[in-house]
């Protein structure tokens, strides 16, 4: 397990921070506040999740004048789906291996 | 949809032959290690998995009831020499095996990836308290966000 797939795992284990990170994927970008506006969460809760989910590198912020705007970084999510699609391909070849064994009978 | 992969195969065999291979350690040091296993077979127990490349990893066994069910949590993820699985660094693995015919479904279900590094002290910083599962697939949010914020 690498660090960074680790810490997605973590940030990913709240069904609010994944509706979080969904709503700001629709939206391209967004602020706590308009954040907040479609959570069901208050603005404080937001920026912490916001936080969170920056440690994990799922979002970045840049200030824009007086914002401060987030937006989705979609690299550490695709490379833990593809880890997530490798490990499943992992039990593929280990169940065809145990269907062969199987098959072969008794005596293999 | 929650954090886990869901895999199911029909083997022409009997259930009591696929009961066999999956909870024998000649037979696990086979197909799903490639350098032997250590079984010690009750609940409790603890499997050790061996591969010529990629070293050893431990499997704590969950729940055994024989011919139809059999489990255990294992941490795979830390190589070599394989670590105790705990709640923070292992993943539950449930075989289901049903009579189907003259052969057997054999299902795989790996859970718990949403709870990997979760530990106590970064469960506090996160604010969690709500790790109920993934809503959907991991991948399916993946290349929603990638084609949105493309």
């Amino acid at each position: 397990m690498s660090d960074q797939r680790t810490e997605v795992f973590a940030a990913l284990a709240d069904s609010t921070r994944w509706r979080l990170l969904e709503v700001l994927a629709g939206r391209g970008r967004g602020t706590a506040t308009t954040l907040a506006g479609e959570m069901p969460v208050s603005r404080p809760a937001v920026i912490k999740h916001l936080a969170v989910l920056g440690r994990a590198g799922l979002v970045e912020r840049r200030r824009v004048g007086r914002e401060v705007v987030f937006a989705v970084r979609t690299e550490p999510l695709a490379e833990t789906a593809r880890w997530m699609a490798g490990v499943a391909s992992e039990w593929d070849a280990r169940l065809l291996a145990l269907k062969r064994l199987a098959e072969a009978g008794p005596e293999a | 949809m929650e954090d886990r992969i869901e895999r199911d195969v029909v083997i022409e065999a009997p259930v009591d032959r696929v009961w066999s291979l999956i909870t024998e350690a000649e037979h696990l040091g086979t197909w799903f290690g490639d350098d032997g296993a250590d079984v010690d077979l009750r609940e409790g127990g603890e499997i050790e998995l061996r591969w010529e490349e990629q070293g050893s990893a431990r499997c704590r066994i969950e729940r055994i009831d024989e011919p139809n069910a059999f489990s255990f949590r294992w941490a795979p993820f830390k190589d070599p020499g394989g670590v105790e699985p705990s709640a923070g660094n292992s993943t539950l693995v449930e075989f289901t095996l049903v009579a189907e015919g003259d052969g057997t479904r054999l299902r795989v279900v790996e859970s718990g990836f949403a709870s990997l590094g979760t530990t106590p002290e970064k469960r506090r910083s996160n604010l969690d308290g709500n790790t109920e599962g993934w809503d959907q697939e991991l991948g399916e949010l993946a290349e929603y966000a990638a084609l949105l914020t493309a």
